[in-house]
């Protein structure tokens, strides 16, 4: 065995062969995923933000199956065909590089990224008007008619959630019950160290940072439970920081609001005003 | 080196850093209070704890914490508590601390609890947040009582545990309500964790002082 | 030949060598060092009250422990020279002992033994986090607490982390890097000696203060010591600060060594396009240590000023913010991660050609790819605060860029296609590991799509979607290029060979079980299980049971290894050939074992190291001026 290159006819049929087998292969695989897999990739959608994520997520994993294909068939093909065969050291063909391909390959995944990066955005302000993400305390992602949402105070402290409602008196209650069909602005803040905001079903995640007020918009559209836990280390009870909250019909919200406020109105005067964050006693260290 | 001493060598390092990973994980991993079971059986248990400003002894006198009276009547220094499932759980504690006032005066209403509270006997619906001492509270439960402090002026204060009926102290007493097994973590929500920034730290931070396990059996 | 005068050595040889300046004096001051300093500390915050906690004196530890680092280095030697030429004494260089176990426990100056104690000293630590990740997964086959308690737990967790990338930031750098560097670039020795062996000998003490944390129960942090929860916590914590700085330091002036070396010490003729392409991981790597390292001991500093001098940098209540930690832990952060990838890159580069047996394909899109990637790195980290109420404006910004890093990095894997092209490829157990670093961090870099995507951030970030990726890149990485880069180069570097049959047991079981334990974790992510939680929903309880019996099957995987190193090197102890893989790099024109001083005379470099395959292609080197090149 000599070691010159192949002859350049056998060249183009291990390409030709690559392709036709990762063409195959995608041809089964991106059906699968966004028909089968898709619908169940999380977070489901119970709201429109949740339902912007999934979305999200299955057109990058449709994407992203393709490009794994061929990485994996080209290694696979070439790991095979090109094993040295025998015990002797022989040498391959000396190809330092080739500028058409490699200029092809820069251009292509610029072209993938750059299109990324851009319906990533536009998803992010436009269409899903932060995606359930924390926005700090100056969104820019507004939806319509924000100035008309339900405005709910998420306090996260060591180791518990409360929750504030501003426009129902400022009552201060330990579960979360918001109604469907309303555009609610949560506005998520702290007592103490970082903790974080995450209703999985609702697709929301907010960071709750001591003087900070941070928000997040969501719109529900489906009744139902989600779990609430909390996604930053936040000392020792950080992993039991878990409830449940429910998005309710607007009556069944209101009705809850109202006996909340009824049953919290022997402690209400003890409450501070409500604020987008507070600073309470003691700061420093205390004793 | 002759082959013996290199198997020797070898052996010895391997006995070594077996023991070490032994030690670690006996005597720092896995050490937790020992669980004191409640009195009494289902339908209906009692629990006596105690809350003292420091201590006293122990690898850090001066931290505050948490003491439970175990069946056989004796203070002992844990926060890991056992209680039947399904029933009544009356709990009395004795809080001998002085008031250092909740960070979320929310937690100074009484939840999750049947009936009322009642501080030094008398029924209290809510307490003044800045009179709070500490707090008993079992988030996942929805059980949260505020316990009252010491006047800070107050005579014959407690210095270190266990402390006796003769100190001054607020008697306060609920129950709760237990559903099915499991085990839960209970804490303290007033920042009286003293020395520490933001007041949560040490023994706030600590199972043994101001937090603990329920285990529901 | 050697024709340097015998000196006395300034490192003790008396007694066996226990008795002088070595790592035993070092401990003994050590320990000594730090009760002094306490006891100091103590005195210094008696009768002030915000100094003296309830049993905790931050500034009696934070001194013990820079008491503690000066007994250390003192206890090594390395005040010896310079108190020497202050007092007049004159210059003396000690004479580098060529054999003999002894040398590695003592101040040494030459890079060999520098490479080799770092081999040892680093990866005796990555067992010890590794053995952490082993008890965690212990915890986690069960949704309640029922092994150990939630402090012990979260101190786990942090020590695993913090142990991890602490003693990982120098993985390859410091054993290969400082092997390697200057034999593949002609060079007798490193830029600076000293500040090298300071670098190794600063990384077992930071082991050593983080493991201290035991004593006060650990902390609560995790790896990434968020404030404000930082300043709230106990004594453990300040062991993690002083460890992480004493790191940020070793990183810092690695860096400077290298680059210094890599610029100003190459032979003749080795241009810039001749640099073997690991040369220019470790050039592009350490670019981003000496720029980034510094800041982490910024952010550390303040730290350790927030909790023993009553400042509030980092606490909102005191007019600072915990946005400033943050944001100063990963502008460090990101480019620390990048720390960690860029030598994978370099090592499976170099790697593939020789067991292909042909030139490295695109070895200037492979330069341009490191180098993008180092530029990159240190305008993507607030993709780690996307939903932390960070400016909502920047973050498209910060998307973009994100998602334009994995540009350069498709480099890499293009090099290894049109490498592997055509070539005559042999499955040595370093090829094998060369070869599943693509594997995972194909896996691990497009799960990095999904996390700079901010819509999708929302749900995954924080949770064990993101435990998944990075242990797929760090461990998938660095981890398995760590290994192809031991099995390649152990035999260069110890004189011995490894056994190959354990070598690729090693690999197979430590492939399989690594991607069973974290491939799960994905999908673990995805159904709402947030990071460093010891309970979790009921329904992940078969997810956690399946990925923690893989990970007790990886960590003996782990023990393959081992027993491979103890059997080859303390028992069979099987010489090595001079070239046993026929490669063409110029580390392997060198006798082994390598001789003291590296090369006879300064070697004149003639080609690149990648011309397999090239008719007529003259050597690397032409190593003697009598010799004829061919």
């Amino acid at each position: 065995m000599t070691a010159l290159p192949e002859p350049v006819a056998r060249v183009p049929r291990h390409l030709r062969r690559i392709v036709v087998i990762w063409a195959v292969l995608t041809a089964i695989a991106v059906p699968l995923v966004v028909l089968v897999l898709g619908p169940h990739l999380p977070p489901g959608r119970m709201t429109a933000e949740a339902g912007a994520q999934v979305d999200a997520n299955t057109v990058m994993t449709a994407l992203i199956t393709p490009i794994v294909l061929i990485i994996l068939v080209y290694f696979g093909y070439t790991l095979v065909v090109f094993r040295a065969r025998g015990s002797a050291i022989e040498d391959g063909a000396p190809v330092f590089g080739h500028a058409p391909t490699q200029t092809m390959w820069v251009a292509f995944t610029s072209i993938v990224v750059i299109a990324l990066a851009a319906w990533g955005s536009y998803t992010l302000i436009v269409s899903a008007h932060g995606a359930g993400g924390g926005q700090g305390p100056n969104p820019i992602a507004l939806p319509n008619g924000y100035q008309k949402s339900l405005q709910v105070q998420v306090i996260g402290q060591q180791w518990n959630w409360t929750y504030r409602f501003p426009s129902y008196g400022g009552v201060e209650t330990d579960q979360l019950e918001l109604p469907t069909g309303v555009g609610i602005e949560l506005h998520v803040t702290s007592l103490d160290v970082t903790h974080s905001f995450w209703a999985y079903e609702l697709g929301v995640k907010a960071d709750a940072v001591p003087g900070v007020d941070n928000i997040v918009f969501v719109h529900p559209r489906k009744t139902g439970s989600f779990s609430i836990r909390c996604a930053e280390l936040c000392g020792l009870w950080h992993g039991h920081m878990f409830q449940t909250g429910y998005v309710v019909s607007r009556d069944a919200f209101k009705s809850w609001i109202a006996a909340q406020q009824k049953a919290e109105s022997k402690n209400q005067r003890y409450l501070p005003p409500y604020s987008g964050h507070y600073f309470p006693e003691p700061l420093r260290r205390a004793g | 080196m002759a082959r013996s001493m290199k198997t020797a060598a070898v052996g010895a390092g391997v006995a070594i850093g077996a023991a070490l990973i032994a030690y670690y994980v006996v005597s720092y991993l896995m050490v937790r209070p020992p669980t004191v079971a409640a009195a009494g059986t289902a339908p209906s248990a009692r629990i006596t704890l105690q809350t003292v400003a420091s201590i006293g002894f122990g690898p850090h006198p001066d931290w505050v914490s948490y003491l439970v009276k175990n069946p056989q009547g004796k203070w002992q220094h844990s926060t890991v508590l056992r209680v039947p499932a399904h029933s009544l759980v009356h709990v009395t504690i004795y809080q001998y601390d002085t008031a250092t006032g909740l960070r979320n005066p929310y937690w100074g209403g009484p939840r999750g609890i049947v009936g009322e509270m009642a501080i030094d006997g008398k029924p209290t619906p809510t307490l003044d947040p800045d009179l709070a001492s500490h707090t008993f509270a079992i988030p996942d439960l929805g059980v949260s009582v505020p316990l009252e402090g010491v006047a800070d002026d107050a005579k014959n204060q407690c210095g270190s545990a266990p402390c006796t009926l003769g100190e001054a102290h607020k008697t306060i007493t609920f129950t709760f309500r237990t559903g099915k097994r499991g085990t839960f973590r209970w804490q303290c929500f007033v920042p009286c964790g003293a020395g520490f920034i933001l007041g949560f730290g040490g023994p706030m931070q600590s199972v043994g002082y101001m937090d603990g396990y329920l285990s529901v059996v | 030949m050697d024709t340097a005068i015998p000196r006395p050595s300034l490192a003790g040889s008396r007694f066996g060598g226990f008795i002088g300046f070595n790592l035993f004096t070092a401990i003994a001051l050590g320990v000594g060092g730090f009760f002094l300093g306490a006891y100091i500390g103590g005195q210094i915050a008696a009768g002030k009250d915000y100094l003296i906690a309830t049993d905790q004196n931050d500034v009696g530890v934070f001194l013990g422990f820079l008491f503690a680092t000066i007994g250390w280095l003192g206890g090594l030697g390395f005040f010896n020279y310079p108190v020497k030429r202050m007092l007049g004494r004159p210059a003396t260089v000690p004479v580098e002992q060529a054999t003999g176990i002894g040398r590695y426990f003592r101040l040494s100056l030459d890079h060999k033994v520098i490479g080799i104690q770092y081999f040892f000293g680093v990866g005796a630590f990555f067992f010890i986090g590794g053995l952490n990740a082993m008890l965690i997964r212990t915890e986690l086959l069960t949704p309640n607490e029922r092994a150990w308690p939630a402090g012990q737990y979260l101190s786990l967790v942090g020590l695993h982390g913090t142990m991890m990338i602490m003693m990982t930031s120098a993985f390859i750098l410091g054993p290969f890097g400082n092997y390697l560097v200057p034999l593949m670039i002609g060079a007798r020795r490193m830029a600076f000696p000293r500040i090298e062996a300071l670098t190794f000998w600063l990384t077992p003490l930071a082991g050593l203060v983080l493991m201290s944390a035991i004593a006060w129960n650990g902390f609560p942090t995790g790896w990434t010591g968020y404030a404000p929860l930082m300043d709230q916590a106990r004594a453990g914590m300040d062991a993690y600060l002083f460890a992480f700085l004493l790191i940020s330091i070793s990183l810092t002036l690695i860096g400077v060594n290298l680059l210094a070396t890599i610029i100003a010490l190459r032979a003749p003729g080795m241009t810039w396009t001749r640099l073997p392409i690991f040369v220019w991981g470790v050039l592009s790597t350490s670019v981003l240590m000496v720029l980034a390292a510094p800041v982490l001991g910024a952010a550390l500093l303040l730290g350790i000023l927030d909790r023993s001098a009553n400042t509030s940098f980092y606490i909102a209540s005191g007019g600072g913010s915990a946005y400033l930690y943050e944001n100063l832990f990963w502008f460090f952060g990101h480019p620390e991660v990048y720390i960690l990838a860029l030598p994978g890159f370099g090592i499976v580069l170099e790697i593939l050609p020789v067991f292909a047996r042909k030139p490295l394909w695109g070895y200037r899109l492979a330069v341009a790819g490191m180098l993008g990637v180092a530029f990159l790195s240190f305008f993507v980290w607030q993709h780690h605060l996307f939903v932390s109420g960070m400016n909502a404006g920047l973050r498209p910004f910060y998307m973009l860029t994100t998602e334009l890093i994995s540009i350069p990095t498709g480099f890499i894997f293009l090099n290894a296609m049109g490498t592997l092209w055509q070539g005559r490829i042999r499955f040595t157990p370093p090829m094998l590991f060369a070869l599943a670093f693509f594997f995972n961090f194909l896996i691990g870099g497009l799960s990095g799509i999904f996390l700079s995507d901010v819509p999708s951030d929302v749900t995954t970030h924080g949770s064990y979607f993101v435990m998944a990726h990075f242990h797929y890149t760090i461990m998938g990485g660095l981890v398995f290029a760590f290994f192809a880069a031991t099995y390649y180069w152990l035999p260069k570097m110890t004189g011995v060979t490894l056994d190959e049959r354990l070598a690729k047991i090693h690999f197979w079981t430590m492939f399989v079980f690594f991607n069973l334990t974290f491939f799960p974790l994905f999908a673990a992510g995805f159904l709402d299980m947030p990071r460093r939680v010891s309970t979790y929903a009921p329904h992940l309880q078969t997810i956690n049971d399946f990925v923690s019996v893989s990970a007790f099957c990886l960590g003996g995987s782990m023990l393959i290894f081992i027993a491979n190193l103890v059997l080859s090197l303390v028992y069979r102890r099987i010489p090595a050939e001079r070239n046993p893989w026929h490669s063409r790099g110029l580390e392997w024109q060198v006798p082994t074992p390598v001789p003291v001083h590296n090369f006879e005379t300064v070697p004149e470099i003639l080609a690149g190291p990648y011309e397999y395959g090239v008719a007529g292609a003259p050597p690397v080197a032409r190593l003697r001026p009598t010799e004829v090149s061919a």
